[in-house]
């Protein structure tokens, strides 16, 4: 067909790119100055409004923080030896309430020499696959390292990430999330 | 995979008008605001060709079918509207010979696709020829055409090659519709998903198992250069970066590692693979080279290290660290000198994927409780977001660097019920955004090369 045409069709391209290119320019200047940072504790709070189901009371009594502080999860790695810790979004620092759980395994782990464990370490599904498998292998080094303060030898424990692949709830709300974030002491002979 | 690739080029005939470019030509830059109007006729075959087909796949209308994979290829880019084929005027065999192009313009056609499958025995051996040609219905002429005679099972791989032709030939960049995905097949509940390893074609057709299910397996990758994958696999609840060859189905662990090794991937030239190595809670990055066995750590960091990529020229490597405090994305050198942040937007940023263009990287992005895939310049600057989302991640490109596959999750409800993971595409406009059907639930998507002869 003609070249005037094909130069007239070009043209238009051409300004219809221009008008794309602005309004790209004007959303991306939008995108970055919407207010406030953000860290990881924000977007929990930010989900936890949106889930306005659930009774802020029950919220509380279940979470400290972001972290669970509930039992309805937590099996026994021996006769009143809780078997998990849990954890807040993207940390792996133990909680009081964590190192008490872990001092009791590690007495018991005294007691009962034979005993090997796995530490499974955990994560929730808001984060990528591949980094959460790098924190659950960092939660399930935090809680062997605490076990080896207390005196459980680092050959009695192995630590096995599963990332966000094996979540005990599923659920998707910042509760659920909250018991998802965990390391489980697991007998392992 | 079983599906030798027995193409053999008997005959190309490239008749290029004398003007390089007719006046049918798409520029995939912009969105899809107005695809151009395509008729592709049913390929036409003699009753002959037509019995003996019967005979070897069971398809009454190969020519049909073949016409209807290149259709819904070119439909599914966004940029064609492909006509309806009751209103076709003329008779496929005739229409191959000499188009009436009146007959095709009076349907608002501006491009015509005819085709003509041949049985033919070679050897003693059934073969199939299948011919095309493009029209231009303004231009009034031919402008591209082949034949290609192979196996009679691979008659969708010529659909696929006749579709890269024609997208070529209208876009002027390469096609990327002879290729194979692979990804996680899954299924159960969220508490126990059981995964699959598992491939298809790029339009969801010829889906294979390659693995059981007996172990958990993740993020599978392609080797640019082969039919190679690299995978993780729980297998002996040992996590470990494993290479399985999908032609043979032999497969091995790479490497010795004290620990963990995960997140793998390919070098462009397919002889090495980077991956990260979590030992003692801390994660780095390390490269193997498979024909050496030489084995290096690249980063040293006490934060985590993960989700490497290498630049398509392998000079760089693009990986995720929290050494911020949170998840950002980095280059490095890729002996691992000279680390340096790139992004520093609003939020947490993870799995940074280079483009094979070599110009962008697409990454995940956490933001405000919202998930976004998005591509921005390899320095950080320019960063767009293409799709938002309750849960998404893990971008993979097109051979080409026009289209982006990723995974989606959906949010559970009360009861923590409802649960799937399914594979999506969008284009790099932002545009044409689109649900791959596959067989199961699905993530953890790979695109492979164009798939060669």
């Amino acid at each position: 067909m003609n070249l005037s045409k094909i130069l007239k069709n070009a043209f238009l391209v051409v300004i219809f790119g221009l008008l794309v290119t602005a309004c790209a320019t004007k959303k991306s200047v939008k995108t970055t100055t919407e207010s406030s940072t953000t860290k990881a504790a924000e977007t929990t709070t930010k989900a936890a409004e949106t889930q306005k189901a659930d009774p802020i009371e029950k919220l509380d009594a279940l979470m400290q923080g972001d972290v669970y502080i509930g039992s309805d999860t937590v099996g026994e790695l021996a006769s009143g030896v809780p078997d998990r810790v849990f954890f807040a979004t993207n940390e792996t620092i133990l909680t009081t309430a964590s190192r008490e759980t872990l001092r009791k395994q590690a007495a018991w782990l005294r007691q009962n020499s034979d005993v090997t464990v796995v530490i499974e370490g955990h994560a929730d599904e808001r984060g990528t696959r591949e980094y959460n498998l790098a924190l659950g292998e960092r939660r399930a080094n935090a809680a062997k390292d605490y076990l080896m303060t207390y005196g459980v030898s680092s050959d009695r424990i192995k630590v096995l990430s599963y990332g966000k692949e094996r979540p005990v709830d599923s659920g998707s709300n910042p509760l659920s999330w909250s018991k998802n974030r965990r390391s489980v002491t697991v007998k392992a002979n | 995979m079983r599906n030798k690739l027995l193409l053999i080029f008997v005959l190309c005939f490239f008749l290029k008008p004398a003007i390089s470019y007719s006046l049918v030509e798409i520029d995939i830059t912009r969105g899809n605001l107005d695809p151009l109007p395509i008729s592709v006729s049913p390929f036409f075959a003699d009753e002959t060709s037509k019995e003996k087909i019967k005979k070897n796949l069971d398809i009454d209308n190969l020519g049909l079918e073949i016409s209807k994979v290149i259709e819904n290829n070119l439909r599914k880019t966004g940029l064609f509207e492909t006509l309806e084929k009751e209103s076709f005027l003329q008779k496929p065999d005739i229409a191959h010979l000499k188009p009436r192009f009146e007959d095709w313009a009076l349907i608002k056609s501006q491009v015509l696709i005819t085709g003509r499958v041949t049985s033919k025995i070679i050897n003693e051996k059934d073969y199939i020829r299948i011919e095309f040609k493009l029209w231009d219905v303004l231009g009034a002429k031919m402008v591209d055409g082949f034949s290609l005679t192979t196996v009679p099972t691979n008659w969708r791989r010529v659909g696929h090659k006749i579709s890269d032709k024609v997208y070529e030939r209208l876009t002027g960049e390469s096609g990327y519709f002879d290729t194979r995905i692979i990804y996680v097949a899954e299924e159960g509940p969220k508490t126990q998903r059981v995964k699959k390893l598992a491939i298809m074609d790029q339009d969801g057709f010829n889906t294979k198992y390659l693995t059981l299910g007996n172990e958990l397996v993740l993020t599978p990758r392609f080797n640019p250069t082969n039919q190679m994958v690299t995978y993780l696999s729980y297998f002996r609840n040992m996590p470990r970066v494993y290479l399985l060859n999908i032609e043979t189905g032999k497969q091995e662990v790479v490497g010795d590692f004290p620990g963990m090794t995960f997140a793998p991937r390919f070098s462009p030239d397919g002889k090495k693979i980077i991956m990260s190595l979590a030992k003692d809670g801390n994660s780095e990055i390390w490269v193997r080279n498979l024909e050496t066995n030489i084995q290096e750590k690249l980063t040293d960091h006490p934060s985590i290290d993960t989700s490497p990529s290498y630049s398509p020229d392998g000079k760089y490597i693009t990986f995720n660290s929290d050494r911020s405090g949170y998840q950002q994305i980095y280059i490095m050198r890729s002996d691992g000198s000279k680390v340096k942040r790139i992004s520093f937007g609003k939020g947490i940023y993870g799995t940074p994927v280079w483009s094979p263009r070599g110009d962008l990287i697409a990454f995940t992005k956490l933001h405000k409780g919202k998930f976004f895939i998005g591509v921005m310049r390899t320095d950080g600057t320019g960063e767009r977001l293409l799709t938002e989302n309750f849960y998404q991640e893990a971008p993979s490109w097109s051979p080409n660097g026009r289209i982006i596959i990723f995974y989606r999750e959906t949010k559970t409800d009360d009861k923590g019920q409802g649960f799937s993971a399914k594979l999506w595409s969008i284009d790099l406009t932002g545009y044409n955004e689109r649900l791959v059907l596959t067989e199961t639930d699905a993530s953890d998507p790979s695109w492979s090369s164009l798939l060669g002869n």
